[in-house]
């Protein structure tokens, strides 16, 4: 590397790189094993969070046969797949404006989009709350979609766009002075070359929707309870093994969909132009 | 290649829908709430709208003051945590992480998308009065009996790191990942030591990694009511359990929205101060 580099240096850096790989193998410790600790529990046979019994799955079978259970896993189901497919067509949309456009106000609606992926979540929540509450419309289902498409809207646009600022630009104009109307060229040119793009940004809308507790506190009503509401709930009266079932389910869940987003963004790179 | 310039029927037409969503379920409620920051709760719960400043100034009531206090500093903690523990590990994917980078780093992404409440409540599970912190302590020979762990300042704090983290590491690992490798080489040929190509090179061009990374991590962490909730008790209240409260019991809109409109004033001095020192290009680009 340098000239200067004698063994002195070099085994200097070798213990301060080992150095550096405990402390990054500690770090991933830290980040893993709690949750680790708590899927660990929810196959504990017995009643008890701290003593490790024996290996069981009756806690999964306590969760099957909750029926508000199951209620909350068909709500956070049918939320989190239309206010998917909302934010995506409508995050899409807006990736193309900004990544292929220069307009006036450009500046503001880039940083709307950021703010809105950054403003602390209770700050929307309960401004959410107050216009559902002025505007007389009764807080359920609906209110829960409208507001996760509001929130995760920003985060599509952002993993769209990076796709398509990626992207070769000449094969969309070869497709045009081939003769292609703008329609076709978006059909079959750009969405089948952004369409990695598109999936993660939905699989990524999928999991905050899925995921959300704070905004789905403040606008939920009777009744249209999600899974991390539901969570929520049981944890008022403690710690139980049912908790940890649930909890596992959701993150097996989450982390299903995280990996196959990473995929499609992992296999975009290599058709990737420029 | 730059884009297409000024307005037409097309860009009209990609723009409407995110500016009538997030138009009417983003921007016009954050304006409701401005409204109501200024106005008058009734007893009863309703509000009179008007110039009332009173909202604002109430937070320096000792009873409040304490609170905001509280929140800026266990925020602010928690923002130099992050950045003393996040700092190596983003270094380390970014430079000698090698083919594994990319496993590496989505390592760091799979918590981040993982549900806030679970990881806030793995702590619940961990710290409670016989959980394995307890029994840890114990079994080492620290403590002889279950000491109160949960419930407690640093319950909350440290709850906070494990959910902020990868918001500071991401920014980090993206500053450093761009970081052309030569630069270093050429501080060392002019014989500069390793800590000092550190400190003169590596970290002053991280600097838009480091402010981006403490801006994602303090901002939410101030607003943050999960955490305190779960793991601070009645002891350890935040300016976002404030919030709550006066939303949902005190029905006090008017003070809750003065409150929930200075979170947000927050962030926009934050991003100004980051456009300011980094400029937008950080903001387009990735």
């Amino acid at each position: 590397m340098t000239v200067k580099s004698g063994p002195v240096q070099k085994g200097m850096s070798r213990v301060s790189d080992r150095a550096l790989l405990i402390f990054a193998g500690l770090i991933y410790l830290f980040l893993y094993a709690p949750i680790g600790i708590v899927m660990f529990f929810s196959f504990n046979s017995a009643k008890s969070t701290q003593n490790f019994a024996g290996f069981s799955t009756r806690w999964y079978g306590e969760l099957l046969r909750d029926q508000t259970v199951l209620d909350a896993f068909q709500n956070s189901l049918f939320v989190g797949v239309i206010a998917t497919a909302i934010a995506t067509v409508i995050g899409t949309l807006t990736a193309l404006a900004l990544s292929r456009h220069e307009f006036r106000g450009k500046t503001f609606a880039d940083s709307s989009i950021y703010a809105a992926t950054v403003m602390p979540e209770i700050v929307v929540g309960v401004s959410l709350l107050v216009f559902f509450v002025a505007a007389g419309v009764g807080l359920g289902i609906t209110t829960i979609v409208i507001a996760h498409v509001a929130f995760t809207i920003s985060f599509v646009t952002i993993v769209v766009r990076a796709r398509l600022s990626g992207m070769d630009r000449s094969l969309e104009e070869a497709a045009q002075d081939l003769g292609a109307s703008p329609m076709q060229t978006f059909w079959r040119v750009t969405l089948p070359l952004i369409l990695p793009g598109v999936m993660a940004g939905a699989m990524l809308a999928f999991t905050l929707s899925f995921d959300d507790f704070v905004i789905t506190f403040f606008v939920s009503g009777v009744g249209s309870s999600t899974l991390p509401l539901k969570i929520y709930s049981m944890l008022k009266f403690g710690v139980t093994p049912v908790i940890n079932a649930l909890s596992t389910v959701v993150v097996l869940t989450t982390l299903v969909i995280i990996l196959g987003a990473s995929r499609f963004l992992a296999g975009s790179d290599d058709t990737k132009g420029s | 290649m730059r884009g297409r310039k000024g307005w037409s029927l097309g860009l009209a037409g990609l723009l409407s829908p995110v500016t009538f969503w997030l138009g009417l379920f983003f921007l016009v409620p954050l304006l409701l709430i401005l409204a109501y920051s200024f106005g008058t709760s009734g007893v009863y719960g309703g509000i009179t709208l008007g110039f009332n400043p009173g909202n604002y100034l109430k937070v320096f009531d000792p009873l409040y003051l304490e609170i905001v206090v509280r929140t800026f500093i266990i925020a602010g903690i928690n923002t130099l945590l992050c950045l003393l523990l996040g700092y190596p590990l983003a270094y380390f994917i970014a430079f000698k992480g090698r083919r594994w980078r990319n496993i590496l780093i989505l390592m760091v992404m799979v918590p981040f998308w993982t549900s806030f409440l679970i990881r806030a409540y793995a702590w619940v599970v961990i710290l409670n009065g016989n959980g394995i912190a307890n029994k840890t302590l114990q079994f080492l020979g620290l403590t002889s009996e279950p000491i109160n762990l949960i419930y407690t300042p640093g319950a909350v704090t440290l709850g906070m790191m494990y959910a902020y983290l990868p918001f500071m590491i991401l920014p980090l690992y993206a500053a450093l990942e761009k970081f052309d490798g030569r630069l270093k080489e050429a501080a060392q040929d002019l014989g500069a030591s390793k800590w000092h190509t550190f400190w003169r090179v590596t970290f002053p061009l991280s600097m838009p990694g480091v402010i981006a990374g403490s801006i994602l991590v303090f901002i939410p962490s101030a607003g943050e009511f999960v955490i305190p909730n779960l793991l601070g008790g009645s002891r350890t209240v935040m300016m976002g359990n404030l919030v709550q409260q006066q939303f949902l019991q005190a029905r006090d809109w008017a003070f809750g929205s003065a409150l929930a409109m200075m979170l947000a004033a927050l962030l926009l001095a934050a991003i100004l101060f980051y456009v300011r020192r980094v400029g937008t290009d950080e903001l387009e680009g990735a």
